[in-house]
């Protein structure tokens, strides 16, 4: 019975929720509803009855969208976005909503507004961020599969520190069309899984051009399941090793270059490539996202949706109080930033400048690609660091997302795998970055990869 | 760096508490990014919309034909004050 599957999923996820604050909604009523109807539809539903959770800043009609932001606690949008509303008629179940960065802001989980989420191989530390909820929603055995969303690694940093598949697709891959804005020339729907596999049948399903995102290419799906269990031999693998330098953790190190080997093994060629410009993209992505959600979150006003503050007599006192009461620290920071950058003045110093560098950034990927068809960095410097560690040095916080910000300043596909533990017992990941539309290859790496070499360890806190 | 008058800029009525933390943080990040002028980019044309070429070839024009919308009740609904169809907020003047 559909019905007592989802009933577990959902037990489970009440059960972890006060340990490990992954869901911000966990949606029982809607959940078994939607088990009821799946079980008595007809007709062939390639997801039927897949339990999956969904980021809290992906809409669903009429369960709450709050983006992890007090400005939005109260609100619930009237439609889907198109990613939800191809899952849900491919028989998908929504079990509840993650709990995340306040719009999608951090690379912790510590900046939601609801409290933060753990990481459940140590619930002292932090799960990552963005999409921390999601991350460990899949890591904690409650779902096999979760929505996050991308703007700078948001999706594989957290998949690393929780020893899960984390796959960023390639920009205008999946529609963004219901995805809160937070920097449009960088967000994307990115999909966590227990395994490649899992992700490859939701992408295939949510994957391609929508007419309600004119971002969304139009560019035939494969059949991303068929593709899982191809040979990696003769796979080039472009290693950039100049890259891999301050910040890195020695153990991660050690476990990256362990998986070099593995794939040698797997039959993959290992060859040198060079991206001379990658370590300036911490510093392109923080004048390009500040600056695009200076002007998307201009929106959150108080007029239209969300809260309103209180003890306003005058137009402007009410968008001032709204603004500064509904939004926490570190979206008020990027606010301001991404307002200093575009400032009068300053554009060109700035904005236009980082417009150039990206280029570079992009040229960099093609030049390595025309010899490779992976580039191989550690997904994140270190494993999983302990809640508070980074929130009062926000630039310490931004360096966690050295090695995955340059595939979203160029719009590429990358996924992050388990390729190790600590000696801590804390999950290290790998990334392997792929050219536009490689998300099949990039998938069949993933699962000959974790076939071979599965991480032989449970998280401490874990589902039933 | 004027945190208070970048506040005002971005409507946020931010404490003198705040200005304290914020000003140092920023002049730091500041100070990081502004690492991009060591690179000659003269000869560079940015990179803007459309990151891929598929990307830039989809054809976002459609035919002009009238749909269903979302309706002024709904529109409404979610607003924190609505009066008569319309959004209604404090005095403007």
């Amino acid at each position: 019975m559909l019905k007592n599957e989802i009933e577990r999923v959902l037990t489970n996820a009440e059960r972890l929720n006060d340990q490990l604050g992954s869901f911000l909604s966990i949606e029982r009523g809607h959940a078994l509803g939607r088990a009821e109807a799946i079980e008595d539809a007809a007709g062939e539903l390639p997801l039927r009855g897949l339990a999956i959770a969904i980021k809290d800043n992906i809409c669903t009609k009429d369960i709450r969208t709050s983006c992890g932001s007090r400005i939005l606690a109260n609100y619930t949008a009237h439609y889907d976005a198109t990613a939800v509303q191809r899952l849900n008629a491919a028989g998908a179940v929504t079990i509840g909503k993650t709990n995340m960065d306040e719009f999608a802001m951090g690379s912790s989980n510590e900046n939601s507004a609801f409290g933060p989420a753990r990481n459940p191989w140590d619930p002292e530390r932090v799960p990552g961020g963005s999409s921390g909820g999601s991350a460990v929603a899949v890591a904690s055995g409650v779902v096999d599969v979760a929505l996050g969303s991308e703007t700078g690694g948001s999706v594989r940093q957290p998949a690393a520190l929780c020893g899960i598949y984390g796959l960023k697709p390639t920009y205008g891959r999946i529609s963004r069309y219901g995805l809160v804005a937070f920097a449009s020339s960088l967000d994307a729907i990115g999909i966590f899984g227990s395994s490649a596999g899992k992700i490859a049948d939701v992408l295939g399903i949510i994957a391609g051009r929508d007419p309600l995102d004119s971002t969304s290419a139009d560019v035939a799906v494969p059949d991303y399941s068929a593709m899982l269990d191809r040979s990696l031999a003769g796979k080039r693998i472009g290693v950039p090793r100049a890259f891999f330098g301050e910040g890195l953790d020695e153990e991660v190190r050690a476990a990256v270059d362990a998986s070099i080997e593995n794939l040698r093994s797997l039959g993959c060629e290992v060859v040198d490539v060079e991206l001379p410009h990658a370590k300036y993209g911490i510093a392109v992505y923080y004048i390009i996202a500040t600056a695009e959600a200076s002007s998307n979150l201009a929106r959150y006003d108080g007029v239209r949706y969300g809260v309103r503050a209180e003890d306003a007599h005058e137009l402007r006192q009410m968008y001032f109080k709204t603004r500064e009461e509904g939004f926490g620290p570190e979206v008020k920071r990027r606010i301001m930033l991404g307002t200093y950058v575009l400032s009068s003045g300053y554009y060109d110093a700035y904005y236009a400048k980082a417009q150039k560098v990206r280029a570079l950034v992009r040229d960099d990927y093609a030049a390595a690609f025309a010899n490779c068809d992976f580039v191989l960095t550690p997904t994140s410097p270190t494993t999983a660091f302990r809640m508070g560690e980074r929130s009062d040095d926000p630039l310490a916080m931004y360096l966690s997302d050295i090695y995955t910000v340059s595939a979203n300043l160029a719009g590429l596909p990358a996924i992050s795998i388990p390729c190790g533990l600590s000696s801590e017992s804390l999950p290290i990941g790998v990334q392997l970055v792929g050219n536009y539309w490689a998300e099949g290859e990039l998938l069949n790496a993933a699962n000959i990869y974790g076939t071979e070499h599965p991480l032989d360890a449970k998280p401490l806190i874990h589902a039933e | 760096m004027d945190v208070k008058k970048i506040a005002k800029l971005a409507h946020l009525e931010i404490t003198d508490e705040e200005v304290a933390i914020y000003t140092p943080q920023m002049e730091q990040i500041v100070g990081y990014i502004e690492q991009l002028n060591e690179l000659d980019t003269a000869d560079v044309e940015p990179m803007l919309g459309g990151l891929t070429a598929a990307g830039q070839a989809t054809d976002a024009i459609r035919e002009d034909e009238i749909s269903t919308s979302l309706g002024t009740e709904a529109a409404l609904s979610r607003a924190p004050a609505s009066t008569d169809g319309h959004f209604q907020v404090p005095k403007v003047l």
